[in-house]
């Protein structure tokens, strides 16, 4: 030991890594992670402070989806963490998984939808419902980014109502032949497969892999979003498209099968939209303690402390329930009713605490100089896609009644 | 090949520092723990070479059994396997005869670690091990190449940089350039599950220090803002108050 008492070195810059992001903890839930969960968390932190944080702003506004992320994620490994090793995926538990989708979407929810639906919507179908040679064939291609998938369910006219869908595939000998368009599908312009959810002779639906390049198969671009503009979104037209046999998922038909998937990522995206609360929370406190008005900091008038307190409040109850549904994803036994009460209320969550904080950071609020104004917009869709807002209340109230207010 | 990379647990440099019992221990309470940043280049170069000239990379830190999660992380950036020597590091002679000890039957091509640590700054660790294991030492390397049996090495001297050939093996205090920080991958994590992590007790006790206690640098004064227009004020200010004209 040399005479030096320093201990923190002056010299040595790690800002881009760890800066002084205060994740708010309040109720010490870091001691519910295992030492693991706290490396992928911040191993997943630094992954988005070093690739995502300091382009996103300029790719939102280009509304450019940066193709060269998906080969990124693919080998930080954020593609489908929970499928097993041997199909290339992490073979992580879903406390681990809400974690990656928690700071992917701190950086920004187009990114985390991206990934989610990569991983729970992509991977986690031909894993749960492919055939073995369908594992082999898409799933550590998935995980890699060598390709990238979509996932294609809700059509022009049935949003809410999946079980409505036209979009229909026939018996034609030694192929399928499918016919019809989905709408508003994450990352269908640069899709290499798509997984899409259709109607055979029966009416009863059945998934199915579609790859780019067969005959009759489009996926046209949907321009002018205000909101995850950094994701691409599109469509999916079908004009008459052979579709191989094989290429038909064996394991499951029917809603359910597509609900499964849905499930899943919801439960991603209850863990990810906390993630974007987190960073509005942390953009308004420091803003609130920098700011100067009436000659003191905004952040020493009472109703800047109550926007601050409610928004802390409410990030740790939305924190725990993540961490106990993500404990029952993990027993088997989470339902449905109990992700849509996550997915709907962590949400609605986030989207209250990023008005608030643009409005607390003033003008400055509306710029690109701070992420609160690019959350806000992106967590319209976030409120908007994978469940409305309104049908995870109507699940909860059929769960809740046995009586179903949709059907 | 096969190269030693030796790490430290410290402070995040943004932690705050405070000291308990009469201001000799530091006060670990709220304090985030990282891989030394210097030693974090060291083992990401290692990692890179694990690649290239298929070395196997050991990692080493004296240090207790809360330093665990910080070795687990180096397994995750690619270390094949860990030791951990069980004893507080509170001596730099100390640490580098623990380092010796291990790597003087190990077979090491090279021993890595950072130039210096950022908890205490010795800066002294490579040199000792090199001297206790009669290899040279060279520090700080900013850029480190193997050709067969030799290195080439680029090193930061007084205003200038100076570039070496040096025969295996050797021991060398990194910094940067000489690799980026890795961020370890999901893939990385799972497997560093199982990778051996050997707890070894220390081979001796001797140490050539003592802590007396540690004191933080004065507070900065807080800064006087004088109007562009007002030199005459500046003027009396540093005259009157500062004494400095
Ligand atoms: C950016 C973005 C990305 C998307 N990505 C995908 C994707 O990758 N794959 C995919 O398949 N889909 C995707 N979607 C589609 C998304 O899931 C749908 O937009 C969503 O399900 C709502 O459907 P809709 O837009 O047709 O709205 P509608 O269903 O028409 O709903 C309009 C309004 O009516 C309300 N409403 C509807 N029915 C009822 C009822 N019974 N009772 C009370 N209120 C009701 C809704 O709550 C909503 O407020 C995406 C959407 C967006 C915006």
């Amino acid at each position: 030991m040399s005479g030096n008492t320093a201990m923190a070195d002056q010299s040595i810059n790690r800002k881009s890594f760890t800066d002084a992001f205060s994740s708010p903890d309040f109720y010490e839930i870091d001691d519910l992670l295992t030492e693991e969960h706290k490396l992928i968390r911040n191993s997943i932190r630094d992954f988005v402070k070093k690739e995502i944080t300091p382009n996103i702003e300029q790719w939102c506004q280009d509304a450019h989806f940066p193709e060269e992320i998906v080969k990124k994620f693919g080998d930080i490994g954020a593609f489908g963490p929970t499928i097993p090793q041997e199909y290339g995926g992490g073979g992580l538990d879903y406390i681990s998984y809400g974690l990656i989708m928690q700071e992917i979407e701190r950086g920004d929810s187009g990114m985390r939808s991206t990934a989610s639906v990569q991983g729970s919507l992509v991977m986690y179908p031909i894993y749960k419902f492919g055939s073995e040679e369908q594992k082999k064939k898409y799933l550590p291609k998935l995980a890699s980014g060598e390709f990238l998938g979509c996932f294609g369910l809700t059509e022009p006219d049935h949003g809410s109502n999946p079980g409505g869908m036209v979009t229909n595939f026939r018996d034609a000998g030694d192929h399928f032949l499918l016919n019809g368009a989905k709408m508003w599908i994450s990352n269908s312009p640069k899709a290499d497969i798509a997984v899409v959810w259709a109607k055979n002779e029966a009416g009863r639906i059945h998934g199915l892999i579609v790859e780019r390049g067969m005959e009759g198969f489009t996926t046209p671009e949907t321009h002018n979003k205000w909101s995850l503009r950094a994701s691409c979104t599109g469509e999916l037209v079908f004009d008459n498209v052979k579709v191989p046999k094989e290429n038909l998922l064996p394991g499951k038909n029917g809603l359910g099968a597509p609900l499964m998937c849905l499930d899943s990522a919801r439960y991603g995206i209850a863990w990810g939209a906390t993630g974007a609360a987190m960073d509005c929370y942390d953009s308004a406190r420091r803003y609130a303690l920098e700011r100067v008005q009436f000659g003191k900091p905004i952040a020493s008038f009472q109703l800047m402390q109550k926007k601050l307190s409610e928004m802390l409040t409410e990030i740790t109850k939305a924190q725990l329930l993540n961490w106990k549904l993500g404990k029952m994803m993990d027993e088997g036994k989470a339902t449905t009713a109990q992700i849509s009460l996550a997915k709907r209320n962590n949400v609605d969550m986030a989207l209250k605490i990023s008005r608030e904080a643009r409005q607390m950071h003033g003008g400055m609020g509306i710029t690109g100089e701070f992420p609160i104004m690019r959350h806000m917009m992106n967590l319209e869709s976030v409120i908007t896609y994978e469940g409305t807002h309104d049908i995870h209340l109507l699940i909860l109230g059929h769960d809740i009644t046995g009586i179903a207010a949709f059907s | 090949m096969k190269i030693l990379v030796c790490i430290t647990h410290v402070p995040d440099t943004t932690s705050k520092i405070s000291f308990t019992e009469n201001n000799t221990k530091f006060d670990i309470s709220g304090v985030q723990f990282i891989i030394g940043p210097y030693d974090d280049y060291a083992l990401a170069r290692a990692v890179e070479l694990k690649e290239t000239h298929s070395a196997s990379v050991t990692v080493l830190n004296v240090g207790g059994a809360e330093t665990e999660p910080t070795i687990r992380k180096a397994l995750a950036i690619g270390a094949d396997e860990a030791i951990r020597i069980n004893a507080e590091p509170t001596d730099s002679f100390f640490v580098a005869k623990q380092i010796a000890d291990v790597a003087k039957d190990g077979g090491y091509d090279l021993i890595l670690m950072g130039r210096e640590s950022i908890d205490f700054n010795g800066g002294q660790v490579h040199g000792m091990v090199g001297e206790l294991l009669d290899l040279p030492s060279v520090s700080p390397v900013m850029q480190l190449d193997i050709e067969g049996n030799t290195a080439k090495i680029s090193r930061e001297i007084e205003g200038g940089k100076e570039s070496l050939e040096i025969g295996l093996p050797f021991v060398a205090g990194c910094q940067e350039p000489i690799a980026e920080w890795k961020i370890p991958n999901m893939r990385g994590i799972m497997s560093a599950r199982t990778k051996p992590l050997n707890v070894i007790e220390p081979s001796d006790n001797e140490k050539k220090t003592a802590l007396e206690s540690f004191e933080l640098p004065a507070e900065k004064n807080a800064v006087k803002m004088v109007d562009p227009d007002n030199v005459s004020e500046l003027v009396d200010l540093l005259k009157n108050e500062a004494k400095v004209i």
